[in-house]
């Protein structure tokens, strides 16, 4: 800088040289420059100020106020409100598990997913997985930039290495799960093209080959068909898990609960018959369920064909006979449903499949409940291809490989074979998002984007579109998978631009509501979802299946002796995917309630054989060898379990998933089989299973299994009883009271309460519920309950506000009380969604000393965090037992800091819902109704000034069941659905209403605490003579 | 005072006169500690340390130190403090009760079962606030208190503001009577001492002259005190037990609850004074002033109140049986049969049969057999509630929450912790005041006309 000559004055006086200013010019503090006493200095009476001032400023400045960084918008977004969420309509994809969502933001932050009511497929429905993938985005395990041999690079470095070797690397393979996006898929495409043809190999962790495959053999293309569970009668499911985990089970959930419904007017419901080793959540829910051998299986198969074409007079083929309980039941009443039933099996056996095809054909089902003239695309993995390029791979014929956001090292069959073959490719890429076995043995990792923060499309179904759009800006410094393929392709078009390309190319012209392409963009992003109405046909059949009967016939075995293993998907950690998600390492499986593990599931008769005991968790580890393989697993006793078969669950063992995951559980998938040429999710030869003497705890929410013939908890009866008395099944206590015997809310020490506005309440169906626990993780999202860790669940200290109580039937006399701990062998299975009861009388808050838990003028027991001090007095006197102890300090604490992430890692809690509070150590919590959002929902009605309308406000529990379960409302609203469900014909204000449902019932009415929860009697479609 | 006839047996044995009674109590306060004494001290701070290790964890990381679930929200905690009240039972019975009732016999035993009592209502008195989630707020926000937090007041409604209140008043009338009663003994060691300690019981002493219109004021205040006193026996552990009985747990939900407890008090207060009693007259030589009848008699009310107690047991199973309610029948059977049942059958023995072989002369007038029995029927008490806590709540309506609770080390420090302040607190009494009412039982020496003046 060029010096200068300016002057600056300090001021007027300097200008003027003042004397006054002169003698003190020097000073630092003029101002303080002493005053009275002459030259002398300060004075006294100075130096106490300085002196008084400097211990004012010290001791305020030693009491430092934290800082809190809340900072104003100095520009606010237009769309960004504070305190207001935003929703956008986008779509959870991984591999072929699909939802199309509602994303709740606030501030900016994805916190909420909801399903979209727009949907035909799953519709406001969600799975515990799609409800906790909003966790994952959070997860500091991605990764966050692209890395080059394990260390970390930037994009340019990688994007030029990349693409001038796999130019010159020769065969370029891509691997893949089911790509459901048109998109996505012509990216590949143009990705493929620009690398010499690249192949493009798909599979699926959990295959559905056998499906796809048959029906190329049926009917002449691969591709899954669309079931619809809602229009058949009778419903006979040969292992197919379709209400947990096969294929698209919110929406085979949704369909599902159409038919279970029943109402007075409409005492029909659907039979569903279900054959399978392992209980399955869909066997659990099945009126007939027949537990089967796997090396049965598929003759079952075959000889329901051959009963039904026996009756339709078509060829029958000879096989192996087998006794199958049931199944000659069920031939007869699908014949007698012809066209409104279903056959499916789970088995990813073509062969099976093909049997199936031709079972629905003659049943004409085809073109009803099974659609293959509209296809759909969940699974489009092909196990012969896949395990093709396993082969080339280590054989060296692979010059470059891409892994596309798929992990085959942990979840194929041949894992570890490809693990050891991908050194053997020249160059290797994955855009996996996190360092997970697969990506750690690549040379590249170009990270894709969390879904939430990328563009994409998707066609589930033929005619069905939906988009995803981000709801948050990058995190990290990761890529749009499909901008990394364009860009190594050569295109330098964004992916939304090219997306938005394929839209108006392929599916604008499908519409002719608007020319305008931006209109109808506009329109498909905001409602995220876009269908073209299509009729359905029948496929015609290509040819007879003797080819598939007589493969069946010589694989499958009447009488094997030796011990099955059948392995299963569970329903929180599914293939393995988000196992880092420890909402769903958390989420107590519906039928086994083990959180935390996986375990050998065994019949009750193995285990008295030897000589296993099960009490609170504590069990024995068993040796599982199968083949050449063997793994030490603890082992859970099954009732229901078939005999002779044992269970293992998919999706633990993962060793580089991130903290959570890591070393929970084993590794089920190397023990599969691909030697048929299909991965076989049963081994039915070579397996034992050994137990050992080492002892170990498996972590259960629930370790009672039965409900001891309590009719005052569950109620229930079967469809046959219900129609001749609708109050079928109902326990009505009475009391004595003065001459005559009165219900018991007719005797009360209370007053009661007087609700002159609103009224909430909840009926639950539990005859619609099917115990998937979707509820029970969107429950823990809404309300910030904490994850506790395996052992504090060991502890019997979960936080869960919001359970699915599971209980088996025993075959023991009601009396005997130690009989009726064991549950049947076969046993029947009710859920029972259980939360706080938010009882009129409530027990909780009488005993209170400091009236933390009052009752609110709308019905709601109410929890003042603040005011409690943590006697649990509450807990100990509710009859439900959910109220929930905050043991610890859950939150900021680092012995919880490896499982409770939300709470405790500073990007976890951007998950938080900021309505809620995290509650501090040593309160009570439960179950509030939601009432975050009860006051919101008022709010917006206020300030619109209007009644608050029935539908507006919603739980997080009942907007997550896929089948409308748990239905909420205003109990003094005569219009609401609740106060229709239940049949409150009374205009009362009074908190006890008088119901007129047959059906619905208090638990626990005798003890008259009067809940606000109403349940309905669990009705079984069985004949009366087998109930 | 009135002439005991020759043919009862004296009270003090042993031809003591007035200045025996004030010579044998004075010298434990007089003279150096004992070795015993000073290994006793040693043991029990070494418990009370040991023990506070569980309590500052407990209180820093939080109730989940306890073995305590979702299910089962009390457990040694409760069990510790109704167990300790109870026990806090028998001073204010003995002094008071037996005062109305002008039994003499508790003149010599009284001091020191008041002094218990004052002890174990601490200790008691702990748990409530430490089993708290949030102790340093509870510990005011559970009293009712004016303050700024808003209109917010505490629940009249809840059984355990009717504790704060119980336990609290029982606690200051208890220490006012006993030291109401120590301030004559006081006076009398003052008399006796010099120097420093002179002028601390002298403090202590509150200025007592010995005339007669102080004695009779201060008869005046015994009988008072006595008479506020009395119902506050049968009302505290009635208050305890509402905590349970006002529920709606099956095995709580119990209407006979307020009789039971007192009468289960009162048993396991008379145990923990013979376990006293028996140990302190031995070490301290005082087996004229404490005797073989004292001990007796003492038995006899075990009898008695341990036959309440077991009658009790059998109707609440009659109740449950009669009363047709599912849940309840279960929480009963599940009491007798089911996993507690040891802890049950445990009960059963050291309560209901155990207590029952005083009916034999012999074992209620041995020291050995009384020594053993009044520790067997404390545990059996301890179990009792224990089993009434622990066992109606690990499996009460839905089966689905049903639960077991096992202790962790913290459970049994907490409760080491209490047993150490206990005895430390004991032994200080018994070294520094004096053990046995000096002046009321010079009364009694005086009225039995055996005495031979020396």
């Amino acid at each position: 800088m060029k010096e200068n000559n300016k002057t600056y004055w300090k001021g007027i006086e300097q200008l003027t040289n003042d004397p006054e200013f002169v003698k003190n010019a020097d000073k630092e503090f003029p101002e303080f420059a002493s005053s009275g006493s002459g030259e002398e200095g300060p004075s006294r009476r100075d130096f106490l100020k300085l002196m008084g001032f400097s211990l004012a400023a010290a001791s305020l400045a030693a009491c430092e106020a934290p800082v809190r960084k809340a900072i104003p918008y100095v520009n606010k977004p237009v769309d960004i409100n504070p305190s207001i969420p935003n929703y956008y309509a986008s779509t959870f994809a991984s591999g072929g598990d699909y939802a199309s969502i509602v994303v709740k933001t606030r501030e900016g932050r994805p916190i909420k997913v909801d399903g979209n009511e727009l949907s035909s497929i799953n519709g406001k429905g969600v799975s515990a997985i799609v409800e906790a993938s909003v966790l994952s985005l959070y997860d500091k395990q991605r990764l966050a930039g692209p890395h080059i041999n394990g260390e970390r690079a930037d994009w340019a470095k990688l994007d030029s290495e990349v693409k001038s070797k796999l130019a010159s690397a020769g065969a370029v393979k891509i691997v893949t799960n089911t790509v459901i996006s048109p998109s996505t898929e012509a990216a590949l495409a143009k990705f493929a093209e620009a690398f010499g043809g690249a192949e493009i190999i798909t599979y699926d962790p959990i295959s559905n080959y056998g499906i796809t495959k048959a029906a190329e053999v049926s009917y002449g293309a691969a591709a899954l068909p669309t079931y619809q569970f809602d229009k058949a009668k009778v419903i006979v499911s040969f292992g197919a898990d379709f209400l947990g985990t096969w294929i698209s089970p919110i929406e085979f959930a949704k369909q599902y609960a159409k038919g279970r419904k029943i109402t007075k007017e409409k005492p029909e419901m659907s039979r569903h018959y279900q054959f399978e080793s392992n209980l399955s959540l869909t066997g659990s829910n099945a009126d007939y369920r027949t537990p089967i051998k796997a090396s049965q299986s598929g003759l079952a198969v075959l000889a329901l064909y051959n009963a039904i074409a026996k009756k339709a007079g078509s060829s029958t083929y000879t096989a192996p006979a087998v006794e199958i309980a049931n199944l000659e039941k069920a031939a007869n009443e699908l014949w007698a449903s012809r066209g409104a039933s279903l056959v499916v099996s789970g088995s990813n056996d073509p062969n099976v499949q093909v049997v199936i095809n031709a079972i629905n054909d003659l049943l004409s089902n085809n073109g009803v409940t099974v659609d293959y003239s509209k296809p759909s695309y969940f699974r489009k993995g092909d196990d012969a291809r896949m395990n093709q390029f396993v082969a080339d791979l280590n054989a060296g014929r692979v010059g470059g490989v891409v892994f596309y956001n798929c992990n085959p090292a942990y979840d194929f069959a041949k894992g570890a074979e490809l693990a050891a073959g991908i050194a053997k490719a020249k160059v290797s890429v994955a855009t996996n998002g996190t360092m997970d076995e697969t990506a750690s043995l690549v040379q590249y990792v170009a990270p894709d984007h969390h879904y939430l923060e990328s563009w994409n499309d998707f066609n589930p179904r033929k005619g069905e579109y939906s988009l995803s759009q981000p709801t948050i800006s990058p995190l990290f410094d990761t890529r749009q998978a499909q901008d990394s393929f364009l860009t190594w392709s050569g295109d330098t078009t964004s992916y939304y631009d090219f997306l938005q390309e394929n839209w108006r190319s392929s599916v604008f012209g499908t519409q002719s509501e608007t020319s305008n392409f931006q209109e109808f963009w506009d329109r498909s992003l905001f409602n995220g979802v876009y269908s073209i109405a299509s009729e359905s046909v029948a496929s015609s059949a290509l040819g007879d299946i003797s080819a598939a009967a007589s493969a069946i016939a010589k694989a499958y075995k009447a009488d094997n002796t030796g011990t099955e293993l059948v392995v299963y998907t569970k329903i929180g950690i599914g293939n393995g995917t988000f196992a880092n998600n420890p909402w769903l390492q958390e989420m107590s499986d519906p039928i086994s309630k083990a959180t935390w593990d996986n375990y050998l599931t065994v019949s009750q008769k193995w285990a008295n054989d030897n000589g296993l005991k099960m009490f609170e968790g504590a069990t024995q580890k068993a040796k599982l060898t199968v083949g050449d393989k063997s793994v030490i697993v603890p082992v859970l006793v099954q009732p229901g379990q078939a005999n002779g078969t044992v269970g293992l669950a998919l999706g633990y063992g993962r060793t580089k998933a991130g903290r959570v995951a890591n070393g929970v559980g084993v590794n089920a998938y190397e023990l599969l089989s691909l030697k048929d040429g299909f991965v076989n999710f049963a081994v039915t030869e070579g397996v034992s299973v050994e137990l050992t003497s080492d002892k170990y705890k498996i972590a259960q929410t629930q370790t009672h299994q039965t409900y001891m013939g309590r009719d005052f908890v569950v109620q229930e009866s079967i469809l046959p009883k219900y129609k001749e008395d609708a109050f079928a099944g109902r326990y009505q206590p009475k009391i004595y009271k003065e001459g005559e015997f009165v219900k018991p809310s007719k005797i009360s020490l209370w007053k009661g309460h007087q609700y002159s506005q609103h009224h909430w309440g909840l009926a639950i169906d539990m005859n619609s519920c099917i115990g998937c626990g979707a509820c029970t993780v969107a429950c823990q999202v809404e309300n910030n309950v904490a994850v506790v860790g395996k052992q504090e669940v060991l502890n019997r200290r979960e936080m869960a506000w919001i359970r699915i109580d599971r209980y088996y039937s025993s075959d023991a006399e009601v009396g005997d009380n130690d009989g009726l701990e064991v549950a049947a062998e076969n046993p029947e299975v009710v859920f029972q969604p259980m939360m706080c009861q938010h009882c009129n009388n409530a027990p909780c808050e009488t005993v209170c000393p400091v009236a933390a838990t009052t009752h609110s003028s709308e019905g709601l027991n109410q929890m003042t965090y603040n005011r409690c001090i943590g006697t649990r007095y509450c807990a100990n006197n509710c009859p439900y037992k959910v109220r929930r102890f905050n043991w610890f300090k859950y939150h900021d604490n680092k012995s919880f800091s490896a499982v409770n992430v939300a709470q405790n890692d500073d990007l976890g809690k951007m998950v938080l819902n900021p309505d809620v509070t995290v509650r501090a150590r040593g309160v009570i919590e439960k179950c509030s109704m939601c009432v975050q959002r009860i006051q919101s929902g008022k709010l917006t009605a206020k300030r619109e000034n209007r009644k608050v309308q029935d539908g507006e406000i919603n739980t997080a529990c009942a907007t997550a069941c896929p089948t409308d379960a748990i239905v909420f409302g205003d109990m003094n609203d005569p219009n609401s659905k609740i106060t229709a469900t239940l049949k409150i014909q009374e205009d009362t204000l009074s908190a006890t209403k008088e119901v007129n449902e047959e059906r619905a019932y208090h638990v626990l009415e005798e003890v008259n605490v009067n809940p606000n929860v109403w349940y309905f009697t669990k009705i079984r479609n069985k004949d009366k003579s087998e109930a | 005072m009135q002439v005991t006839s020759s043919v009862r047996e004296p009270l003090i044995t042993g031809g003591k006169t007035l200045k025996d009674v004030t010579h044998d109590v004075s010298r434990q306060v007089e003279g150096k500690p004992t070795l015993g004494w000073i290994l006793g001290l040693l043991v029990a701070v070494g418990t009370l340390l040991l023990g506070s290790l569980a309590l500052v964890a407990t209180l820093w990381e939080g109730i989940g130190m306890w073995g305590l679930n979702k299910t089962i929200g009390w457990a040694w905690d409760i069990t510790n403090f109704v167990w300790w009240v109870g026990i806090g039972h028998a001073g204010t019975l003995i002094s008071a009760v037996l005062l109305l009732f002008r039994q003499k016999w508790r003149m010599a035993i009284n001091r020191a079962a008041e002094a218990m009592t004052i002890f174990a209502v601490i200790c008691a008195a702990m748990f409530p606030i430490i089993h708290m989630g949030r102790p340093w707020l509870g510990a005011y926000w559970a009293l009712p208190l004016p303050n700024t937090f808003g209109s917010l007041w505490v629940n009249f409604n809840s059984p355990l503001l009717w504790d704060v209140f119980a336990i609290s008043t029982y606690f200051s009338v208890s220490l006012v009577f006993w030291y109401i009663g120590l301030i004559p003994d006081f006076a009398t060691i003052r008399d006796r001492a010099t120097g420093l300690r002179r002028t601390i019981y002298g403090a202590l002493s509150f200025g007592w002259d010995g005339a007669a219109k102080t004695w009779s004021r201060y008869e005046s205040v015994a009988l008072i005190l006595a008479g506020l006193a009395t119902p506050l026996v049968l009302s505290v552990h009635t208050i305890v037990s509402f905590d349970f009985a006002t529920s709606v747990i099956p095995g709580w939900h119990t209407t006979i609850f307020p009789p039971y407890f007192v009468a289960g008090a009162i048993f396991s207060g008379f145990a923990m004074v013979l376990t006293l009693m028996i140990i302190t007259r031995k070490v301290f030589k005082l087996e004229d002033y404490i005797t073989i009848g004292h001990i007796e008699l003492m038995n006899i009310v075990i009898i008695i109140t341990g036959s309440i107690v077991g009658i009790a047991y059998i109707t609440e199973f009659f109740i449950a049986w009669y009363s047709g309610v599912a849940a309840e029948q279960y929480a009963f059977m599940n009491r007798a049969f089911g996993p507690y049942a040891w802890a049950y059958w445990s009960m059963m023995t050291c309560n209901v049969i155990s207590p029952q072989l005083f009916w034999f002369k012999k074992i209620r007038t041995s020291i050995v057999a009384t020594f053993a029995l009044s520790i067997v029927v404390n545990i059996g008490m301890w179990f009792e509630r224990f089993v009434i806590i622990v066992t109606s709540l690990h499996r009460d309506y839905l089966p689905s929450s049903w639960a077991m609770f096992y202790p962790t080390l913290s459970d049994i420090g907490v409760y080491l912790f209490t047993f150490g302040l206990f005895f430390t607190l004991f032994l200080l009494f018994a070294k520094f005041f004096p053990v046995i009412n000096m002046a009321e039982v010079k009364s009694i020496v005086k009225s039995s006309s055996e005495k031979v003046n020396k």
